[in-house]
C-alpha cells in the first residue's frame, strides 16, 4: 500500500508537471505568433454557443430547487424574504461558476480529451508536426482562449437565469412578495460576488482546457486508450474545479474584500 | 543529404534499433525493408524527428535533429513531405483544406494561388476535382493519394512514405507506387520509403536497405538485393519462412 500511494503521488506530480509545461508551450505560443483568428472563432461556436442550453438549463434548475429548499427552512423562522438574498449570492459567487464548470467539463472537455486523443492514435498529430506546425499552435491555444473567454460568460447566464428561476418559483409559487425578496437580493448580492464567480469562472475554463488537451494529446494507443483518455481528464477537470473552488473562496475574499 | 549514425531506441524492456547507420545521398529513392514490427517505421519517424533517439544523432543537412526543440524543428520539417500508413488526413477538414493545410497556414500565397496549387498537386495524383469531398468519402487509395497531395503541395526536398501500400488492393497499389515514382522523378525530391510490400519496394527505388534485428544489415541498389543469396536477404524477399519460424506456425 505504500508504494501505492508513492506511485498516485509521483503521478500527480507527473501530471501537474506536464500541465505547467503545457500552460507554458502555450503562452510561448501566443508571444512568437498570433492565433488564427478563424480557429478561434470556430471553438468559441463550440464551446460558447453549443454550451448555451445545458449551462442554461443547469443553472435554473439549480437557482430553482435551491429557492425551494432554502424556503422551506427559512419559512419556518419567519424569514422567507430573505430566500433570494441566499440563492443570489450561492449562485454568483459559487453555484455557478461550479456548476456552469462542470457542465463545460463533461460537454466540453470530454469532446476535447476524445478529439485529441483520436488524432494521437490516427496520427493525425504527428501529420501536424510534420506539416511544420506545432500542435499546441492549432490545437491547444484556440481551445484554451475559447474556454477562458465562454466559461465566463455562460458562468453570467448562468447566475442571472438561476436567480430569474428563483424569483420565479419564489414569488410566483411560494408567495413570497415580490418587492421585499428584490430588495433583499439586491441588499445582500455584493459586485465583488459576482466579480469572485466570473473569476473563478475564468480560471476553471483555463483548466478544463489544459487538463483535457493534455489528456488527448497524451492518449495511449487504442479504442481503449481514448475511452481511459477521456474519462481521465472529466475525472480531473472536475475533481479540480470543485477542490480548487474552496481555495479560491478563500483566497478571493481575502483579496476582494 | 541525411544522416543516421549509431540510433538506439527502445520502448520499455524491448529494444527496436541498436545501432543503426547509414546515410542518403539529396534525389535518392530508396526504401527500407524489414519484417512487420522491425522497427522500419520507428526509424521513418526518427527521420523527421517524430521521435528521438536514445542514442546516436539524426542529421538533416548538417542539423543535428535531436539537439533542437518542439519549436527549433518547424523549420526544419517544413523540408520535409510524409505520407502516412493510415494517411493521417483530418477529420474535420475537407480535401482542400488538407492539402492546402500549409499554404493557408502559412499565409504566403493569395487564396487563388493557394487554390491553383492544390489543384495542381491532386492533379498530380490523379484526383482532380475532389477539393470539396471530405476524408471520409474518400476510399483508402484515394485517402492515401490526397496524404500524398497533402506532403507535396508546399514542394518540400525530402518525402518520407510509411507502408504507402498497406491496406490497399494490388491495382490501387500499383497505382500508388506509380505516382510516388512520377512523384519523385518530375519535382527531384529524396525519396524514403519503408514497407515489407515487394513488389512496391521494386517499383519505387533504386536503393534498398534491409533492417533486421535493429541494424541494417543489407544496402544496395535494388537489383543487387532482389538477387541477393544473403539468406536473410534472401529469404525476406523470397517470403521463405526460416525453420523456427515454419516450426512455430505449425504447432499453432
Amino acid at each position: 500500500m505504500p508504494f501505492r500511494l508513492q506511485d498516485r503521488f509521483t503521478d500527480l506530480l507527473d501530471t501537474l508537471g506536464a500541465l505547467a509545461q503545457l500552460l507554458g508551450e502555450a503562452v510561448q505560443s501566443l508571444r512568437h505568433q498570433r492565433p488564427s483568428w478563424r480557429d478561434f472563432v470556430a471553438q468559441l461556436y463550440q464551446v460558447g454557443v453549443k454550451s448555451q442550453s445545458v449551462v442554461l438549463t443547469t443553472g435554473a434548475a439549480t437557482g430553482m430547487v435551491l429557492t425551494a429548499q432554502t424556503y422551506f427552512q427559512f419559512h419556518k423562522v419567519r424569514l422567507d424574504t430573505a430566500t433570494g438574498a441566499v440563492v443570489s449570492v450561492g449562485m454568483a459567487s459559487e453555484l455557478g461558476p461550479v456548476l456552469a464548470g462542470l457542465m463545460l467539463t463533461a460537454r466540453v472537455g470530454a469532446s476535447m480529451a476524445a478529439e485529441l486523443g483520436t488524432m494521437r492514435v490516427t496520427e493525425q498529430i504527428d501529420a501536424l508536426r510534420t506539416l511544420a506546425t506545432h500542435p499546441v499552435d492549432y490545437l491547444v491555444v484556440p481551445r484554451f482562449l475559447a474556454l477562458t473567454v465562454a466559461a465566463p460568460l455562460l458562468t453570467a447566464e448562468a447566475i442571472l437565469v438561476g436567480i430569474v428561476a428563483s424569483y420565479m418559483v419564489g414569488v410566483k409559487l411560494l408567495g413570497i412578495e415580490g418587492v421585499y425578496y428584490l430588495a433583499y437580493i439586491n441588499r445582500y448580492t455584493a459586485p465583488v460576488d459576482v466579480v469572485m464567480g466570473l473569476i473563478k469562472a475564468v480560471l476553471f475554463g483555463a483548466a478544463i482546457a489544459l487538463i483535457c488537451c493534455q489528456r488527448g494529446l497524451t492518449c495511449p494507443q487504442g479504442a481503449e486508450g481514448v475511452g481511459r483518455a477521456t474519462t481521465e481528464a472529466v475525472v480531473a477537470a472536475s475533481i479540480t474545479i470543485l477542490v480548487s473552488n474552496f481555495f479560491l473562496t478563500l483566497l478571493l475574499t481575502q483579496l476582494l474584500t | 543529404m541525411i544522416e543516421v549514425a549509431d540510433v538506439w531506441k527502445s520502448f520499455g524492456k524491448s529494444t527496436v534499433l541498436r545501432g543503426t547507420s547509414f546515410t542518403v545521398a539529396r534525389g535518392e529513392a530508396v526504401v527500407i525493408i524489414g519484417r512487420s514490427g522491425g522497427g522500419k517505421s520507428v526509424l521513418l519517424k526518427h527521420l523527421v524527428a517524430l521521435l528521438q533517439p536514445d542514442r546516436g544523432r539524426v542529421s538533416v543537412d548538417g542539423t543535428n535533429l535531436c539537439s533542437l526543440s518542439e519549436r527549433d524543428l518547424l523549420p526544419v520539417r517544413r523540408k520535409f513531405g510524409m505520407l502516412f500508413q493510415g494517411a493521417a488526413l483530418f477529420d474535420s477538414l475537407s480535401v482542400f483544406e488538407n492539402v492546402g493545410f500549409v499554404l493557408i497556414r502559412e499565409r504566403r500565397h493569395t487564396p487563388g494561388e493557394v487554390r491553383r496549387l492544390v489543384a495542381e498537386a491532386l492533379d498530380m495524383v490523379e484526383l482532380p476535382g475532389t477539393e470539396e469531398k471530405t476524408p471520409s468519402e474518400l476510399s483508402g487509395g484515394m485517402r492515401k493519394r490526397v496524404g500524398l497531395a497533402r506532403a507535396i503541395v508546399y514542394r518540400p526536398g525530402i518525402l518520407l512514405y510509411d507502408e504507402p501500400t498497406t491496406g490497399l488492393d494490388p491495382i490501387a497499389g500499383a497505382r500508388i507506387d506509380a505516382v510516388i515514382r512520377r512523384v519523385w522523378s518530375q519535382l527531384g525530391v529524396t525519396s524514403i520509403a519503408v514497407t515489407h510490400d515487394m513488389a512496391s519496394a521494386r517499383r519505387i527505388s533504386d536503393r534498398i536497405l534491409m533492417l533486421h534485428e535493429g541494424v541494417i544489415h543489407a544496402d544496395g541498389p535494388t537489383p543487387d538485393i532482389l538477387g541477393s543469396h544473403d539468406p536473410v536477404v534472401y529469404n525476406f524477399v523470397n517470403g521463405i519462412a526460416t525453420a523456427p519460424a515454419l516450426t512455430s506456425s505449425v504447432r499453432t
